[in-house]
């Protein structure tokens, strides 16, 4: 019965779609928005309020849909023909998989404010009750006491952001001496007892399996898992000085061409700089730069000097750099 | 573990129990150990906090759905492949062919490769950079993405379950039966309801719930394929890890305790069945 229902719906969706999208020159009731792994509570809250703005302002219902993955297995998996209308992930190198490949236009970080960017965060540390090792910033993580956990660089975006944070920390303290930086990036290489391949591996690690003294991840995250296993088990400490992560945004032109969906698309994006969307964005950790919301929730993100990834000239380079093979990563890693 | 197990050797030339008792106390621990426990810490997770909180992460519109898919999924699947191990089975036991060994090795390449690699290669074959993906995007067919790609990808990883359980059946068996049958003047059809269906129906019921319950919980294979679209193409296995890498530690295992008690239906089946083969054999 339950089938027999489910199914004459179906004809019935199907026969009302392609109705609807010839009369209306196709205007899908639906997009795609594909996301990063741990954004799913987020667009649960800002999908909905979306939804209602669209219905009040075009007098058309539609639906936001969500995927959730890795995001560079996500981008992948958009060249392999998911038709994602748009992309919200925290990788700017996995959008510009996209737009290498004719996905997304090639001035993408143009399209909107802020490199195209609509909230950011920073890597921070999540200690023990009590903070037992005194761990304030990035010096106190190369000490021969403490213990860090974060996933593998080589793996995990995340652990990408934490490594350049660590550089350009060790940078400023030694002047801008490489050497003198590596070394600094070596030892706290050192002081990881087990590298995971994912964030939520390394949690696990840090909070389930109790080992390390600190885990480091993205601000929002390491506050979200406070929110989860509770302030009479872990503390958040914010380091004076971190690296600004962003949340990279783009339509998906391919698709949206073709399913004819940029308008909503483009609002879409467009709603994430909205007050109503950086309020849900601030009220779930995230920095946010629209300057009345940042105000609002000022108690709630202390001041930290910032560097962007323009210190180390920008994501091609840190690529060959760091990250290639035979890269300053690989050099640190083989003298452990 | 290896001086219990040298204790139990050299004690067996004395006393015959002795050994027995051990072997039995390590299985009958390491079970526990191993597969009691665990299942017992995703009931006590998901309802730590209490019913209600249990019941809200179930009856939620996305876990229906997954579930529905996941049901959906092995309804498909287990009647394909159910066809697909009865003619590979009769085809391998029931006649002589060259190349027989060739069919049995290609049959079982599923176990031994991991899903992972079977989901990259549906993506190689049906995704739009791949084999079939230029034809299929003329047709504007979805196949990757969409739930078909995900029945696809489930049939690769679940197939050789039912081919596996039949075929040394009915090796044992022989063709004596059937040929009596032909000689009797029944046809190929007729021998194959009359005389060999009911010769191996509990293998075959034995293979159809190992096929559900394996394609029930795939995950790797799946999870390559699907898109994880929220509400419609997520499995109930990949919804638990969606709400597990979302920090919603209590949600997945409400989830994951609507799983395991599928799973453990499909146990409760296979006992009973393995009760009702045992006689024959």
């Amino acid at each position: 019965m339950k089938t027999r229902t489910l199914a004459a719906a179906l004809i019935l969706t199907l026969s009302l779609g392609t109705g609807a999208a010839q009369a209306e020159d196709k205007v899908p009731a639906d997009i795609l928005n594909v996301s990063y792994d741990i954004s799913r509570e987020l667009f649960a809250q800002i999908n909905p309020a979306f939804q209602a703005k669209w219905r009040k302002d075009t007098g058309q219902s539609i639906e936001v849909k969500q995927s959730h993955g890795g995001s560079s297995k996500q981008a992948r998996s958009i060249l392999e023909g998911l038709p994602a209308d748009v992309v919200t992930f925290n990788q700017v190198t996995d959008v510009q998989v996209l737009a290498d490949k004719g996905f997304v236009r090639a001035d993408w970080q143009q399209a909107y404010p802020n490199s195209a960017s609509p909230f950011y965060s920073l890597p921070a540390f999540l200690v023990r009750k009590g903070n037992p090792k005194n761990i304030k910033s990035w010096d106190d993580l190369v000490r021969s006491d403490v213990k860090v956990v974060f996933p593998n660089p080589k793996t995990s975006g995340n652990a990408r952001y934490t490594y350049l944070a660590a550089y350009a920390f060790a940078l400023e303290k030694f002047g801008g001496d490489q050497v003198q930086a590596k070394d600094f990036i070596r030892r706290l290489l050192a002081n990881v007892p087990v590298f995971d391949t994912g964030g939520r591996g390394a949690t696990t690690t840090f909070v389930e399996r109790e080992t390390g003294d600190v885990l480091i991840s993205f601000e929002a995250e390491v506050k979200g898992i406070q929110k989860e296993y509770g302030t009479d088990k872990v503390e958040v400490v914010i380091p004076p000085v971190s690296l600004l992560a962003e949340f990279p945004v783009a339509v998906v032109d391919k698709v949206a061409e073709k399913r004819g969906s940029r308008k909503i698309a483009s609002a879409y994006l467009g709603y994430l700089y909205s007050d109503e969307a950086q309020d849900i964005l601030a009220k779930n950790y995230n920095r946010v730069s629209n300057p009345k919301i940042a105000e609002k929730y000022k108690a709630q993100f202390p001041n930290v000097r910032l560097y962007t990834v323009e210190l180390f000239g920008g994501w091609d380079n840190i690529r060959k750099i760091h990250f290639a093979e035979g890269g300053i990563l690989d050099q640190v890693f083989e003298k452990k | 573990m290896i001086p219990s197990m040298a204790v139990s050797h050299h004690r067996h030339v004395q006393s015959k129990g002795w050994g027995r008792l051990v072997l039995i106390g390590l299985a009958v621990g390491l079970g526990v150990l191993l597969l009691a426990v665990p299942l017992a810490v995703i009931f006590a997770h998901a309802f730590a906090r209490g019913w209600e909180a249990w019941w809200h992460t179930v009856s939620s519109p996305d876990t229906v759905q997954a579930l529905w898919l996941s049901l959906f999924t092995v309804a498909v699947v287990v009647p394909i492949n159910a066809i697909y191990g009865l003619s590979v089975a009769w085809a391998v036991t029931k006649f002589r062919w060259q190349g027989k060994k060739w069919l049995v090795s290609l049959v079982e390449l599923p176990f031994s490769m991991s899903p992972i690699v079977a989901g990259v290669a549906c993506l190689m074959v049906y995704g739009s950079s791949g084999l079939l993906g230029g034809v299929l995007e003329t047709l504007d067919l979805k196949v990757m993405f969409a739930v078909p790609g995900i029945v696809i990808a489930t049939l690769f990883v679940t197939s050789p379950f039912i081919a596996r359980e039949l075929i040394p059946l009915m090796r044992l068996q022989g063709t004596e039966e059937e040929e009596a049958a032909q000689v009797l003047g029944a046809g190929g059809w007729w021998t194959f309801l009359a005389v060999t269906l009911p010769n191996i129906k509990w293998a075959l019921f034995y293979g159809l719930i190992l096929c559900a319950a394996r394609a029930l919980g795939e995950f790797g294979a799946v999870s390559v394929v699907s898109g994880h679209i929220r509400g419609e193409t997520n499995t109930l296995p990949l919804h638990i890890d969606l709400l597990y890498h979302d920090y919603d530690g209590s949600g997945a295992f409400a989830a994951a305790s609507v799983l395991t008690l599928l799973a453990l239906v499909t146990v409760v089946l296979k006992i009973l069945v393995e009760g009702k083969g045992k006689p024959q054999e």
